[in-house]
């Protein structure tokens, strides 16, 4: 199975790791989840869509990371999968 | 046109978020030393990302790319395609690496459309010292930024508090840089903890010519600012420079507290002049 | 109702109108206590019980000096847990996370009714989870000594931990194994409790000096150990690097200082937070640059304030109590390093309470408003984390009210429309320090002015909360269960606003 990790737990930032699935999943847990969580799941959608990646399971562990950074890692984390 | 410019690590979305609210003239975002080499994409795509999508910059940017010998110099050129980089600094620059990046610029610049970007030459080598000249009269280059660490661990000498072992460095980028018209600035001090250091640090290097510095933490920009901005005896002396010229019109020479002022003096007042008005530093 | 800060009360309980609307009522309070017998002298806490006959429905209070230290909480609650005492009121000054004990006793509903002024960890866990059955009251440093005094939270048996004690009953806190300075939140349990029990770990033969007078002290309890003294003294001397927080610091010192504030007479007060500290850093860089030197500091001290005592720049601290060892060690040898109890310093019918003399103070915040308005009790989604303190004490006092944040906090932007609970209203609010900006209340017409050619970056609140919006995208309102779990009491007593219960 292939798999690719990008990003940190540091404040700000967040872990990213993507595996190959047959179907495509995201799995948010940020501990801004209860103020953010719908737009962090956007960011990672239309990233995806941006990529045309499908089948993959997406997990963001995040520690407060604006948008920008959660699609930097995001893309890192599919980059690195290849 | 800069005093302090500060290195922002690529990989740190912490210090990126908040890059703009600092006093640095203008942030080097890195992608070069401050990132681990396992990081090198992530800070690469990250600094894009930021550049692209964050709503506040700073008023300067600058990137601060691989060597252009290494595997990554060739996505992190791509970066300029954001149109947000005002500069690239060149690490190990030479006159060879600054053809290389020229011939780089060039086709991006040519494909994409872009703005032409200016470069800042990180001079760190034995070599580069020697050569500097070359690198001041370079087309792209507007500034030599000189970095003494490498250079000392070249040199197998140790770095001290108070500098001699770099100043013919320092007078070989001031000289190369001033009479290209070009800014040359000085090496980070890395005594992060000792204010006193920094401020004797930056006095002796604005006395050899250097018209700006490199910070590493922000916390040492205030220091920096003070002292490459013009200060208020000198800003007083300009004023009465010109004061004094008013009243003798047609006269190649005259007398000012004492001294003789002629051209080169009336032309350092007004250049104290437009400095301090640049930064808005009150009269 | 709604009361005075838009906030919604139940009818029957006392509103909030205005931060000085305790003008117009007149200072109540009880008789002092008068002991009828000699100071008795016991091995165990348990003995206290029998002898003062404690049982269900009393009130038994606690000070917090000795922080996450504390050990006399925890070992009060073993024996009310091992008697089973049914539905006590407990007034500890403040709850630490180390006070596990009362969880218990909480769900088991051997303890029913809080008052406390702060609390955190996991009491402020069970508590915001509803599992308290009668409602918390959160009041201020200066209005428990208000509530104490004028009889309406009656203290049926205060346990009071004392570092060192004499034969006499006479104690203080300024040296001795778990010393902790000053014991300036104990006095007016001293004073007005029915018994007063003071537990302490070392006994000495006679204090010359000493802050709890053995005149009220009616029992001494002599225990191995009252607290572990790493957890007594907590609190940063080093400058944080911090570069948001370095920020803040200093664009606020040049505020304080552009506002003229430092002069000849100047007080100020600040928290023992990082930020905090690096701007009592600048001030003194500011006093030193400018040769100028103030009349007091004030607080809970820490060595910063003991450095500037010892260098002349202040004639006196005021010392309710102390954050560290320097603090404590200042206070036991420094004559001018002086204690002051809650009621000097916050108490609102205190004659000339310290807080009032205060030039400006600098105070933290979870959430602000737009009003202007401090939370320092919840987080934004209502769980307890805090509570006032003095927030509110001396921000109603002090000529000019600051507070320091970064704008937004792991992407929760620290301005809201309306802060999830009110600490500290709106009226007592001044200025908005944060990395991007300060924005000043718009009442304070005149500080505005004082700003306007400082070079400072002065905005509306309202466009630092936009600003905030436009980096870190607009969070989702978080709406509150109506079930009240508790009210925050201001300084005069009346209800500044409710807590409600969250979810576990």
């Amino acid at each position: 199975m292939k798999i690719g990790t990008a990003g940190s737990k540091e404040s700000n930032d967040c872990f990213v790791t993507v595996r190959e699935s047959d179907k495509t999943d995201i799995i948010i847990d940020s501990v801004v989840a209860a103020f953010f969580y719908d737009q962090i799941k956007t960011t990672v959608e239309e990233t995806l869509k941006e990529m045309k990646i499908e089948n993959v399971i997406v997990t963001i562990e995040d520690k407060g990371a604006l948008d920008y950074t959660i699609k930097s890692r995001l893309i890192s984390a599919i980059k690195r999968m290849k | 046109m800069f005093r302090s410019l500060l290195f922002v690590p690529g990989n740190n979305p912490s210090m990126l978020q908040n890059a703009d609210i600092f006093a640095a003239d203008a942030i080097i975002f890195d992608l070069e030393d401050s990132v681990d080499i396992t990081e090198k994409d992530n800070a690469r795509q990250l600094v894009k990302h930021y550049l692209d999508d964050a709503v506040n910059h700073p008023s300067f940017i600058v990137v601060r790319v691989n060597p252009v010998d290494t595997e990554w110099f060739a996505s992190d050129i791509e970066l300029i395609q954001t149109n947000k980089v005002d500069f690239i600094l060149l690490p190990k620059a030479d006159v060879d690496s600054l053809n290389v990046l020229e011939e780089k610029l060039n086709d991006l610049e040519n494909k994409y459309q872009l703005n032409p970007i200016k470069v800042l030459a990180l001079t760190e080598t034995t070599k580069s010292i020697i050569e500097v000249y070359k690198i001041a009269k370079h087309c792209r280059v507007e500034g030599i930024l000189l970095g003494a660490e490498d250079l000392a661990s070249e040199l197998e000498i140790d770095r001290t508090n108070q500098g001699s072992e770099i100043s013919f460095a320092r007078s070989r980028v001031i000289f190369a840089s001033t009479a290209c018209q070009i800014i040359p600035i000085d090496t980070p001090n890395t005594n992060i903890e000792d204010e006193q250091n920094l401020l004797e640090d930056c006095l002796i290097a604005k006395s050899m010519g250097m018209k700006a510095k490199t910070a590493i933490h922000p916390s040492q920009l205030e220091i920096i600012n003070k002292i490459f901005s013009p200060s208020q005896k000198e800003i007083n002396w300009a004023k009465g420079v010109l004061k004094e010229q008013e009243k003798n019109i047609g006269k190649g020479a005259f007398s000012y507290q004492g001294k003789m002022i002629d051209k080169p003096l009336i032309t350092k007042a007004n250049n104290i002049l437009k400095k301090a008005s640049q930064y808005n530093i009150k009269r | 109702m709604i009361n005075g800060v838009n906030r919604f009360v139940p009818d029957g309980m006392p509103a909030f109108v205005s931060s000085d609307a305790f003008k117009n009522k007149k200072r109540k309070l009880i008789a002092k206590k008068q002991k009828q017998s000699k100071t008795v002298f016991l091995n165990t806490i348990d003995s206290t019980f029998d002898l003062f006959d404690i049982h269900d429905g009393q009130c038994l209070s606690f000070h917090h000096h000795l922080r996450n230290g504390d050990e006399v909480i925890q070992k009060v609650c073993e024996v009310i847990a091992n008697r089973n005492i049914k539905d006590l009121h407990f007034a500890p000054s403040s709850i630490f996370p180390s006070y596990t004990n009362m969880v218990d006793l909480i769900m088991n509903q051997n303890i029913t009714r809080i008052h406390t002024n702060y609390l955190n960890g996991k009491v402020s866990k069970v508590i915001s989870e509803g599992y308290l059955k009668n409602p918390l009251i959160m009041n201020t440093h200066g209005g428990r000594a208000r509530s104490i005094e004028s009889g309406e939270l009656k203290i049926d048996v205060a346990f009071l931990a004392c570092p060192v004690v004499d034969k006499n009953g006479n104690g203080t806190g300024s040296f001795g194994p778990t010393a902790c300075g000053t014991l300036g939140y104990a006095i007016s349990d001293l004073k007005y409790a029915t018994k007063v029990v003071l537990v302490t770990d070392t006994i000495v033969d006679n204090l010359d000096e000493f802050q709890f007078d053995g005149a009220y002290v009616d029992a001494v309890v002599v225990v191995d150990s009252i607290g572990n003294s790493e957890g007594i003294v907590s609190g940063t001397t080093r400058l944080t690097r911090d570069p948001i927080g370095l920020k803040i610091a200093k664009d606020c010192a040049n505020a304080i200082n552009a506002l003229g504030l430092i002069h000849e007479k100047f007080s100020m007060q600040t928290g023992a937070g990082k930020i905090s500290l690096a701007v009592v850093k600048y001030i003194r860089d500011i006093m030193l640059e400018t040769k100028i030197t103030g009349d007091f500091g004030s607080g809970g001290i820490t060595s910063s304030y003991v450095e500037m005592l010892n260098e002349g720049l202040f004639k006196e601290l005021y010392d309710v109590q102390c954050f560290d060892l320097e603090a404590v060690k200042s206070y036991h040898d420094n004559l001018n390093h002086r204690a002051m109890s809650a009621s000097e310093y916050g108490n609102p019918y205190e004659n000339n309470p310290i807080c009032d003399n205060l030039t400006f103070v600098i105070l933290g915040a979870t959430e602000v408003d737009l009003d202007f308005n401090v939370n320092v009790t919840t987080d934004s989604l209502g769980n307890i984390i805090g509570g006032s303190g003095g927030h509110a004490d001396i921000a109603h006092g002090a000529e000019v009210t600051i507070i320091i944040s970064p704008l937004f906090k792991s992407r929760i932007p620290i301005i809201k429309e309306k802060v999830t609970t009110v600490t500290t209203p709106g009226s007592d609010v001044d200025l908005l320090v944060t990395e991007r900006g300060i924005a000043v209340n718009p009442n304070r017409i005149d500080l505005k002015e004082r700003l306007k050619n400082s070079g400072l970056p002065i905005f509306e609140i309202r466009e630092l909360y936009d600003i905030a919006h436009q980096i870190t995208g607009v969070p989702r309102k978080i709406e509150l269960s109506d079930e009240i779990i508790g009210y925050v009491e201001y300084r005069d007593g009346t209800i500044i606003d409710c807590l409600y219960k969250v979810k576990s």
